[in-house]
């Protein structure tokens, strides 16, 4: 038998796995991976990215994962440089993404003794990942990264991290990497109840006023044709939350939008509403139920999820069903292909249909600035095909809320669990490496862009022609949102203006302020990308059509908005999901 | 909600380093109560066994069992809060200061609270108890209610295994 090193093995491994992409910074613990890989290079289709911050890495292989449905690779040193993954380790398994993180670690006997860029990242992370492991014996070590793919990937999809001791990986050892796997303590779900399914259906066809809420489960199953297929044998309208946009097309007619904290009127009525309310991957997150006690009052709930632990978590459920959402949605389907409409559902679609000529989806014109509504309400227009990605906050709702989902190609990509500052630039890098032949249209706030503005450089780099919409309204918008609506307009600390010399009273903007820093057209223009700043509605559309002319650099085009602008509707935290603000 | 009350789980978990960490990382971080939390190696030496007494309401108690089951370490969950069990749990108590008198009067209760006395000093001794949490609490009540701040204590926690007929808990 052939003896080689754990580095090597480990470039053996990510060719057995098909990975095409690793986002790697290297460092001292990790350098001989790096030689690996290096060494490797002429065998292998492994493109190596360098980001400029393991935080934008991270996010990167996030966006890759998510927009590919591959697992994204991420290969960091020890210390600071595995530290900074945290955050996305965070954000990627609050929203199931699968990503296997390598980080490198101080020799085995150097462990415990402080030494340089030590850190104990395996217990830094244990509870925000998947799994975590220290491989401590060369070994084991084909095992276990063959076990980390497979965690990653399978089940309720998630974060993996697997420390890689210096010493351990330096170790001539077996050449073999296995091709199956066998964990006593972890058997992904295969099998769906289907008594609970047609106890289901029956429950269903029962209703008055049935509703379907679909999650981000659905979108990771890759469910969206089994799940179409099911509301339209069964004709009941169909609501979802932020992580479900894209299941159903925004254009179909049982398609009645988004619920939640900044959903649609109409669904978040749908729901309080509603008598029986079919949910399908989805964790009722509070920002989807709002008041646990009032939510869908007057509903029996079915839940399908392939967590266990999700179900009756926060909403108290009906019918539970454990399993993957396609195997039960294809199982559904099978139920109900020769049956009729469920009678009652088109009167309730009706209703929601009113709800929503009573109170629709709109921002007013604007006195001052671009409106937003224009910014994506363009973008959809001339950028149907692209994948969406946003960063967090009001930009980030008002894309959930008017982005159209026709297209085949098209996808939306946000961080909904953790909510993320930063991770809109670097995910869309990431989406547009996975996705070479389709455009990339990444929506940011001036505050998130500043985040991980050092991924430009990545951006520019990597030839990623991506279009980064950056609503500049000077704010930290959501948060003065709040202050705006319940804190009687104190805007602490969320003016992104402000000089020393500024009145901490200032109920701002006005004629006075100081510049904006950083300016965005130059910093884009220093960073080697195209920068275009849009003041007013005119030129959003020419600002769109010169970003797609480019084939390889990426464009920030800076969109001037009022601070004043609200997204609405909003439930207030803590508040019954039908007692919506309105108007500001 | 259901009430709040003890319950017990049996937890089968891979002997590894981490593990334990992880198990009683999950209770902090989701903030459910940990009474207590025994662990040792099993027959096999790949396999620990953890026995956890947690206080909680039903539906806590169900994402608790949930979210261990979840774990990759994890490889099974018994839930023992109502099947029939052995469980018994360590108890040493060190009195120091003791005058005669007391040092008797030690011994003639021993038979009462059936513990054993297996230490003993010029004006101290160690008792040992090995019972059931609830009794080595009446136990340890006794020996502060006489003696104050002159008693140590150490509880060890419970294990628990099904029983076969007879149900000790």
């Amino acid at each position: 038998m052939k003896k080689i090193t754990g580095n090597q093995l480990f470039v053996k491994a990510l060719i057995a796995e098909g990975v095409d992409h690793i986002f790697a910074y290297p460092g001292g613990y990790a350098i001989d991976v790096f030689d690996a890989l290096y060494k490797a290079e002429p065998d292998t289709d492994i493109e190596i990215v360098l980001p400029r911050h393991e935080q934008g890495l991270i996010h990167e292989a996030d966006g890759y994962a998510r927009s590919t449905g591959n697992v994204g690779v991420c290969l960091v040193t020890s210390g600071p440089g595995a530290t900074n993954l945290v955050t996305g380790i965070a954000t990627a398994n609050y929203d199931s993404v699968p990503i296997v993180c390598f980080t490198g670690q101080v020799s085995l006997p150097l462990i415990g003794n402080d030494a340089f860029q030590e850190v104990d990242i395996v217990g830094c992370t244990r509870n925000i990942a998947k799994w975590v492991i220290t491989v401590r014996d060369r070994k084991d070590l084909g095992r276990i990264i063959k076990e980390a793919f497979y965690i990653a990937r399978t089940g309720k999809p998630g974060v993996v991290v697997v420390d890689l001791p210096k010493d351990v990986m330096a170790t001539l050892g077996d050449d073999h990497y296995p091709e199956e796997v066998s964990i006593r303590g972890y058997k992904p779900n295969k099998n769906v109840n289907i008594r609970q399914l047609n106890r289901a259906v029956g429950m269903l066809y029962k209703a008055k006023n049935p509703l379907f809420l679909v999650g981000g489960g659905v979108k990771i199953a890759n469910a969206h044709k089994e799940m179409r297929k099911f509301a339209e044998i069964t004709g009941v309208p169909v609501v979802s939350t932020v992580m479900g946009i894209g299941v159903m097309p925004t254009d179909h007619p049982l398609f009645m939008g988004n619920a939640g904290m900044h959903g649609r009127y109409s669904a978040n009525m749908a729901i309080s509403e509603c008598d029986v309310l079919f949910s399908i991957g989805t964790r009722f997150s509070d920002r989807i139920t709002g008041e646990l006690g009032a939510f869908a009052p007057n509903a029996k709930i079915i839940h399908i999820d392939i967590d266990t632990a999700a179900i009756s978590k926060n909403v108290t459920v009906n019918v539970p069903i454990v399993g993957d959402a396609k195997i039960a949605l294809t199982e559904l389907v099978e139920i109900v292909k020769d049956k009729e409409p469920v009678a009652t559902a088109g009167a309730f679609a009706d209703r929601i249909r009113e709800w929503n000529k009573e109170c629709p989806l709109t921002l007013p014109a604007s006195e001052k600035g671009v409106n937003p509504q224009k910014i994506f309400e363009t973008a959809n227009e001339l950028l149907k095909d692209a994948i969406v990605v946003t960063d967090v906050g009001q930009h980030q709702m008002w894309a959930t809320q008017f982005t159209t989902m026709e297209s085949e190609t098209r996808q939306f990509i946000t961080s909904g669990g953790l909510g993320t500052m930063g991770f809109g630039i670097p995910a869309a890098i990431g989406a547009c490496m996975g996705n070479r032949d389709t455009k990339v249209v990444c929506f940011s706030g001036d505050g998130g862009a500043q985040m991980n503005i050092q991924e430009m450089a990545t951006a520019v780099q990597e030839e990623t022609p991506i279009i980064i919409c950056i609503l500049n309204n000077q704010y930290l918008g959501m948060v003065r949102q709040m202050q705006d609506l319940f804190y009687d307009r104190r805007f602490a600390s969320t003016c992104l203006c402000r000089r020393r010399s500024c009145q901490y009273t200032c109920k701002g903007p006005g004629p006075d302020c100081p510049p904006y820093t950083p300016d965005f057209v130059k910093l884009a223009e220093s960073y080697g990308a195209k920068g275009i700043r849009v003041t007013n509605e005119d030129q959003i559309a020419p600002a769109f059509e010169a970003a797609m002319k480019e084939d390889k650099l990426p464009t920030i085009i800076e969109f001037m908005i009022d601070a004043d602008r609200l997204v609405l509707p909003m439930v207030q935290s803590g508040k019954a999901l039908d007692d919506m603000i309105l108007e500001g | 909600m259901g009430e709040m009350k003890k319950r017990y789980i049996s937890l089968f978990v891979e002997n590894r380093c981490g593990v334990l960490a992880r198990i009683a990382g999950l209770f902090s971080g989701k903030s459910y109560n940990l009474q207590s939390l025994t662990v040792g190696e099993t027959d096999d030496p790949t396999m620990s066994r953890m026995t956890i007494t947690t206080i909680s309401d039903d539906v806590t108690f169900e994402q608790i069992k949930k979210q261990l089951n979840r774990m990759v370490e994890v490889i099974k969950v018994m839930d023992y809060t109502a099947v029939p069990i052995r469980m018994k749990e360590a108890l040493f108590i060190k009195i120091k200061g003791m005058s005669e008198a007391e040092k008797n009067e030690v011994f003639q209760v021993a038979n009462v609270f059936r513990y054993r006395v297996v230490d003993y000093g010029k004006n101290s001794m160690i008792i040992e108890s090995f019972h059931t949490e609830g009794k080595n609490t009446n136990i340890i009540n006794f020996f502060k209610d006489k003696f104050g701040n002159r008693v140590e204590v150490v509880r060890g926690g419970s294990v628990a295994i099904e029983s076969i007929s007879i149900v000790e808990r």
